[in-house]
């Protein structure tokens, strides 16, 4: 910020400090020190590690959808969408087996989340039904269209399993010491923050979020824009689904698994301070929302604190989050 | 500090302003204001929009705090925290919104929330009571056992008042109180604002209708660009006097000179034939280079439904050339790309996106020559926004969100915007709503120039003055189509309103 005026007072600097994005910086530090100093093994390598290895999936299908909901979009079918590519990935590796199997089952997880990402941009937008509504009812779809996939690859077994190494090197693999997973993650997140920061495509996603009608009496293809996004978070969901397949490395079963998090997704968008009504938001405060989330609950393990209060106090942090931010429109006046 | 100012005839209150200043963001929009409003009058307050008189009212009333100087009550120095300690001290904001409770009556809204109680019921006969010995007093008479629904906007605005008098107000202040009135509400919102003052209290008058300021003030303040200009008499103030103190500046024409209309023999760069859309039935005209073509109308004509058909933001049939070449198909993309450029009606709903910087508007249309396979050439874009800007004359740092502008630079940043892809055509949909007289004259010369550029530029306003002003020629619009056509002589106030109007066209006469 140049400073154009001629009357600084001391505070004007501060005043002129973007409080309100910024935000979530400070709780973010304040729990990292509380934790570095109250619990030891918070900081070792290996924790950090861990715990970055852990998310890395989160944060790739959060930082997608916040650019879905900077665009004034929301998809709630990120959960549904991770566990069917999951689920994708798994049944082909152990139908067709070795590094065929394992290519294959890679590549059609990922497209096939690209797939329900285009479905969802084209319902909710040349269809007309909210986003909220649309990717609610695809997220049932995907879920019943995950269990027919699941019985078709099970016959027979109780779990699939995908432990073969053509497969696991995926998450085993540790370039400079740090987990591929992490890096991938890593990777796409500094794209998706460059794309939105820098490309024609990013601006045109903060337009249409901000005030679609203006954007679109601007020559901007804004239902092109959205669909974009829900690809884009699509996508993203494939990539967690078949990251994290190769981690844990049995298919989930579990549909309260795609309800966690899709949950926990908006949950740290939110808490980063993306709003929710768009055209507002960036990469770097979702990921810096997940990772307190994530950190918190480290923490809460740590610390050997029942593990009954996370939820509880995750549910009070969106809250505070949410609450500051209203209130910090308020007094922006 | 005793707040316990019980009914009306409170004390008077004597507010001062001492070295007042407020900014925004970094941008001031008060600088040293010294002011005192003395008790028993009723203060005028002008200047254009963006001059301060919002921002000096609501410091007053205890929304916003003063960043510089002091405020001065009775001689004790105050810092309202909010509106409510404001209205302890008998300070009280009558707003534009009113907050009434529409289904409730009278006597029931002025004391909402303080209503006499027995043993936990509202006793209705005291209620009663209190109303007709609280609206004597203030010289109102209004029916206390209707609901406030039933009234109209200027009565509403009276139960407004005395609910601020029911709570001990003596100090009233009136942003833009009668901008949404009628004439015969204005009349009677003009009869309360004499009597407030006939009763002693004391009433800050915002207005942007100087004939009213001029009619009902004691004395008014002028402010510019946020600085007190001067403070007198009305006595001794006319509208011209009070318009040259607004803008700092003598009051010129109003409307720039016009060019001379093309030539018979001039191309057309806009040729609309047969067009039908929504709210358009069958529309042929066209614009020739260097041409201002006036859409004139009564709102809800079909002037915007038109201006959108030709620019492809909604489904059209019949045919839109330019320069003779049928553009490529009948959406907002072949449009820019033929050269034509829309500047819609609201800006703030169809025009700009609000949270995002100056420039990011201004180049939101053109990203794509700004850019290489999607990337932005930052540099790039900085120097064309600036540039375009400093075309439009808008000053100040083009990274701060545009909702920071006033009204009449919001409205320039839309056409720096379309400046950029008008190649041929200039759509101006109501291009000086809501903006101030002194950036009006702007608006005005950028339309000019661009006609003399060779655009054929299409302006679409609810002013009749400012199609005349501007225009070579009117199209006068009426249910989806065009019933007159005005041109040289026969472009006057009457004919143009007479078409808008009545059945038969006015040219027979003529």
């Amino acid at each position: 910020m140049s400073d154009t005026i001629t009357t600084p007072k001391p505070t004007n600097i501060l005043r002129r400090v973007p409080w309100r994005t910024i935000a979530i910086v400070f709780p973010f530090f304040a729990v990292f020190i509380a934790l570095a100093i109250g619990s030891p093994a918070f900081l070792s390598a290996q924790n950090v590690g861990n715990v970055l290895d852990r998310q890395s999936g989160i944060l790739i299908v959060a930082a997608a959808s916040t650019l879905v909901l900077i665009a004034g979009g929301i998809d709630l079918s990120i959960g549904a969408t991770y566990m069917f590519t999951a689920v994708v990935c798994g049944t082909l590796i152990v139908k067709v087996g070795g590094v065929a199997g394992a290519v294959l089952g890679i590549t059609v997880g990922i497209l096939a989340g690209l797939l329900v990402g285009i479905i969802n941009g084209v319902v909710s937008t040349y269809l007309r039904i909210n986003p909220l509504i649309a990717t609610l009812a695809m997220s049932f779809i995907i879920l019943g269209a995950t269990k027919l996939v699941s019985q078709f690859g099970k016959q027979g077994i109780g779990q699939i399993r995908v432990d073969v190494p053509e497969f696991r090197w995926l998450a085993t693999t540790k370039p400079l010491g740090v987990s591929l997973p992490t890096w991938i993650a890593f990777v796409i997140l500094v794209i998706l923050a460059i794309v939105l920061w820098r490309t024609t495509f990013g601006r045109y996603v903060y337009a249409a979020g901000g005030n679609v009608e203006a954007a679109r009496l601007a020559g901007i293809r804004v239902n092109l824009v959205r669909i974009s996004t829900f690809a884009l978070s699509g996508l993203a969901a494939g990539i967690a689904g078949v990251i994290d397949l190769a981690r844990t490395p049995s298919v989930p079963e579990n549909d309260s698994i795609a309800t966690t998090l899709t949950f926990t997704v908006l949950a740290g968008i939110v808490v980063g301070g993306t709003s929710i009504l768009g055209g507002e938001g960036a990469i770097w405060r979702t990921v810096f929302g997940i990772l307190f989330i994530a950190m918190l609950y480290n923490g809460f393990t740590l610390l050997r604190i029942d593990p009954l209060f996370q939820g509880i106090a995750l549910g009070v942090i969106i809250l505070i989050a949410v609450g500051f931010d209203a209130w910090s429109k308020l007094r922006r006046r | 500090m005793t707040a316990d100012a019980v009914a009306v005839g409170a004390p008077q209150l004597q507010v001062e302003l001492r070295g007042v200043g407020k900014s925004f963001g970094g941008t001031p929009v008060l600088q040293g204001i010294d002011l005192v409003i003395t008790p028993g009058e009723v203060h005028g307050l002008v200047g254009e929009n963006g001059a301060g008189k919002s921002t000096l009212s609501k410091i007053i009333a205890g929304l916003y705090s003063a960043d510089e100087g002091t405020l001065v009550v009775d001689g004790e120095e105050i810092d309202f925290g909010s509106p409510r300690e404001a209205l302890a001290h008998g300070i009280a904001t009558i707003a534009q919104e009113l907050a009434l409770v529409p289904a409730l009556t009278v006597a029931e809204n002025v004391f909402l929330g303080r209503e006499p109680r027995t043993a936990g019921f509202i006793d209705r006969r005291e209620l009663k009571k209190r109303y007709i010995a609280l609206a004597d007093r203030a010289g109102f008479t209004l029916d206390p056992d209707r609901p406030v629904g039933s009234l109209r906007i200027a009565d509403q605005q009276k139960v407004e008042i005395l609910r601020a008098l029911a709570r001990g107000a003596s100090f009233i202040i009136m942003d833009e109180p009668t901008a949404a009135l009628s004439g015969k509400d204005t009349e009677l919102l003009h009869g309360v604002v004499r009597q407030l003052a006939a009763s002693g209290h004391t009433v800050l008058l915002i207005s942007h209708f100087l004939s009213e300021v001029l009619e009902l003030c004691d004395t008014v303040t002028v402010l510019r660009d946020g600085k007190h200009i001067r403070t007198a008499p009305t006595a001794e103030e006319t509208e011209t006097s009070l318009i040259e103190a607004m803008l700092g500046r003598s009051l010129g024409s109003v409307f720039p000179e016009k060019s001379a209309p093309p030539l018979g023999g001039t191309a057309e760069v806009l040729t609309v034939r047969d067009l039908v859309a929504p709210g358009v039935n069958g529309v042929s005209f066209s614009v020739r280079a260097g041409e201002i073509v006036g859409l004139a109308g009564l709102v809800g004509a079909g002037r915007s439904e038109i201006a959108h058909a030709v620019y492809g933001a909604v489904p059209r049939a019949g045919s839109v050339a330019v320069n003779g070449r049928e553009l490529g198909g009948s959406t907002i993309g072949a449009a820019i790309r033929g050269g034509v450029f829309l500047i819609p009606e609201s800006r703030k709903e169809q025009g700009l996106v609000l949270q995002r910087a100056v420039r990011e508007n201004v180049t939101l249309s053109n990203l794509g020559g700004l850019s290489s396979g999607g990337w932005i050439r930052t540099a790039t874009e900085a120097r064309e926004a600036r540039g375009m800007l400093d075309r439009v004359t808008v000053q100040g740092d083009e990274r701060r969100s545009v909702s920071a502008l006033s009204g009449g630079n919001q409205q320039k940043v839309l056409f720096a915007r379309a400046l950029q892809r008008a190649r041929h055509v200039l759509i101006a949909d109501e291009p000086t709503r809501g903006v101030d007289v002194g950036s009006r004259r702007g608006i005005y010369d950028l339309i000019a120039e661009q006609a003399r550029a060779g655009i054929g530029v299409v302006v679409i306003s609810s002013d009749v003055e400012e199609v005349l002003g501007l225009a070579h020629r009117i199209l006068v619009i009426r249910g989806g189509r065009i019933v007159a056509e005005l041109e040289g002589a026969r472009m006057t106030e009457a004919n143009v309103i007479t078409a808008a109007f009545a059945e038969p066209a006015p040219s027979e006469e003529l």
